[in-house]
């Protein structure tokens, strides 16, 4: 008997979750967009609501469509399984709502994408669920913040706008011995350039808007859960209710016992999908799906991209200085060449030396950029955000997240880069004459 | 719920039902290196339908204690301890696996416990690759990676699974890596030395069930030939398409193949 093959990242991101269509033949998956799904008998109907046969009720909780894209999410991530979401904000309330309630804490990474920042330091509060930020580069303030009542640690692969590396295996270590899990947005990197799964982290959310759809035409989320993190075990015992203890709203089910590893995906999709109902459309599903397909050669596209506008920024005179990871100077670029060997991916910041009119100047020349609210678009983009994405901040806050007023984020696309840096290098021509 | 069986603490799934002395019982036998959540829809299905279930987590894996029953007749004689602690008389025993020889055993060593069986992905003997049995012993890891690639058909490893939004590769092999140091070593040792297959099947009088994956790698058709043949009276359900893993691969199919069999066994 030889040694079975398990298949490769690039065959899983075409293949993973689907199959010709039982019916038709189809060779894409199809878009089931239907609200339900006929009952063969009573029985069978019962069944699927009691979760004794496998299949789809209603659209909210499951959808064929959205089933292939969660399937391939999870082979893509090394997961047990995912849950697509109607945004990636929903997917990240969907994590927290699944895992805690009111009375309840988080530890949160400062450097965080703003719309993340605004639902835990403005909109949880008001639920009984506080977060304390912290600087995601010292691991003795992650341990401090740590209550009695924390459920989650949460952090960004790449933080946000300063692409700070979140340290996995450390901060997940500090998790764990204080029983909670790691959850990662991964929505910069893509399991193409890391699997946060691989270096300790318990889940992963994907704004799937982003790089993993690739074109900047839908707006989605997803889940993933690693099912490694035990729910019941040592010092995460009694911390977890919603996952080990009778939930009165599936005929008491300890979803725990129910499934040794998908306890947590099992109370998100029977509670948090069915009550929140922040599902993903089947067509949606499918513009992911098609994105995911070309996943690994538009991430390397990508990233060579991107490193060709970071040396030409970085040499151009009326630039402070450029972000990104994989320059000497970034204070995480060790930690990037361990944790992202294929590279840092393609949005950062750098700083524009002058005036926030040469700032407004800069942007408003660049003809290939677009100035818009994205990343991760197959075409590049610019956004100033301490006007726009993190402009609740406060100015110290903002510092704190490496943010000034001169501070340009670009989302690097798969133009030509020479087409890239001639139009970047008018825009700056242009400011600087300002 | 966890009883007490032989002085050591043991798990066994019941659907979250209290056990019922008017009802019929199943036990349901999970294989090397799984626990009780690999028959999670079929035995919340027989929990709901009229049936007590017992899908026990075998000592060592999952949540229940104790060291891992070192031969096949070990676990054969484990059955009728759990089925006293839980003050059942007699049970259908359903198997998988090392379990589908744990609970032909059972049948012949103790047929008074036993009302009928069901051997899902049977083979006796149950032969392990040296290879497999090297990585059980020296690199548990790569052991579960070959058990899980091997286990799972081609076109199931691809996806295509039954309950939406899970990875079947990725939940096996997350599974049995929550296996203790040593067990899935042991396990299979269980399997491999477990000789009196043929003999135990042809003293079972009880009704028997056969489930057989067509594209099972671990436990092909053929390996099972000699032991239904033995078997007198078998009903044998071959599930075209399904690999060794074929309560997740085929879910509806085992419950079927299961139900009609249950259903028309006798009831003591």
């Amino acid at each position: 008997m030889s040694k079975p093959k398990s298949h490769r990242f690039d065959t899983l991101s075409l293949h993973a979750g689907s199959a010709p269509d039982a019916a038709t033949g189809a060779r894409a998956t199809p878009i089931y967009q239907t609200a339900s799904f006929v009952f063969p008998d009573s029985d069978h109907a019962a069944a699927l609501f009691n979760m004794e046969r496998a299949g789809h009720v209603y659209s909210r909780i499951s959808n064929p469509t959205v089933a292939v894209l969660e399937e391939r999410a999870a082979a893509l991530e090394g997961g047990v399984g995912a849950l697509g979401t109607a945004s990636g904000q929903a997917a990240l309330h969907l994590a927290i709502a699944t895992l805690q309630g009111a009375g309840s804490h988080i530890v949160a990474s400062r450097s965080l994408y703003g719309g993340s920042h605004n639902l835990l330091d403005y909109t949880l509060p008001r639920f009984g669920i506080e977060t304390t930020f912290v600087d995601p580069r010292d691991i003795d303030a992650w341990r401090a913040a740590v209550r009695p009542n924390t459920r989650l640690f949460f952090g960004e692969t790449l933080g946000n706008p300063g692409l700070d590396v979140l340290d996995i295996p450390r901060v997940s270590r500090v998790a764990h011995e204080q029983g909670v899990p790691l959850l990662v947005d991964s929505t910069f990197t893509t399991p193409w350039l890391m699997r946060p799964f691989d270096h300790g982290a318990d889940l992963v959310l994907h704004s799937a808007t982003k790089f993993l759809s690739g074109h900047g035409v839908v707006i989605g989320g997803v889940l993933v859960d690693s099912g490694r993190f035990d729910w019941d075990a040592g010092a995460a015992r009694g911390k977890f209710p919603t996952l080990t203890e009778p939930y009165h709203g599936f005929h008491d089910m300890v979803f725990s016992e129910e499934s040794t590893t998908a306890a947590f995906l099992l109370r998100a999709r029977r509670e948090g999908i069915r009550d929140f109902g922040a599902c993903m459309s089947p067509f949606t599903a499918f513009q992911i799906l098609q994105g995911i397909e070309t996943l690994p050669v538009r991430m390397q596209r990508h990233v060579e991209n991107t490193r060709k506008v970071v040396a030409f920024l970085d040499a151009h005179p009326l630039v402070e200085d450029v972000g990104y990871p994989e320059l000497p100077g970034h204070p995480d670029h060790v930690l990037a060449k361990t944790l992202l060997p294929r590279g840092c991916g393609a949005v950062f910041s750098f700083n524009l030396r002058g005036t926030r009119a040469q700032g407004r100047k800069f942007i408003e020349t660049l003809n290939l950029f677009s100035h818009l609210a994205n990343v991760g678009d197959a075409k590049s983009l610019v956004i100033h955000p301490a006007s726009t994405t993190h402009f609740r901040m406060s100015a110290e806050d903002l510092a704190k997240s490496g943010i000034t007023e001169g501070t340009i984020r670009l989302s690097i696309g798969l133009e030509d880069p020479e087409d890239l840096t001639e139009d970047l290098g008018r825009a700056l021509h242009a400011a600087g004459k300002t | 719920m966890r009883i007490s069986v032989n002085g050591g603490e043991c798990y066994a799934y019941t659907g979250f039902h209290r056990l019922d002395p008017a009802q019929p019982t199943i036990a349901f036998v999970h294989g090397a290196a799984n626990d009780h959540s690999v028959w999670a829809l079929q035995s919340r299905y027989f929990a709901h339908h009229g049936f007590n279930v017992l899908a026990v987590d075998l000592p060592a894996h999952g949540r229940s204690a104790g060291e891992a029953c070192a031969t096949v007749e070990a676990i054969a004689d484990w059955i009728p301890a759990l089925l006293d602690a839980a003050g059942v008389a007699q049970a259908a025993l359903v198997g998988h696996s090392l379990g589908s020889l744990a609970v032909l055993a059972c049948a012949a060593r103790h047929p008074e416990r036993v009302a009928s069986v069901a051997l899902i992905g049977p083979a006796a003997p149950m032969l392990v690759s040296d290879e497999l049995l090297a990585a059980a012993r020296d690199d548990e890891l790569l052991a579960y990676e070959m058990i899980v690639g091997w286990s799972i058909s081609a076109a199931r490893q691809l996806g295509g699974n039954t309950v939406p939004g899970m990875w079947m590769t990725g939940s096996a092999l997350r599974l049995m890596e929550r296996t203790r140091p040593g067990v899935l070593h042991s396990d299979l040792t269980a399997c491999q030395s477990y000789g009196n297959g043929l003999v135990d099947a042809a003293a079972v009088r009880c009704p028997v069930l056969a489930v057989v994956g067509g594209r099972d790698q671990m436990t092909p058709v053929k390996g099972a030939r000699a032991l239904l043949d033995t078997l007198a009276g078998v009903r044998v359900v071959t599930l075209q398409g399904a690999g060794h893993a074929m309560m997740a691969e085929q879910p509806d199919a085992v419950l079927d193949a299961l139900r009609t069999f249950l259903q028309a066994s006798p009831r003591r």
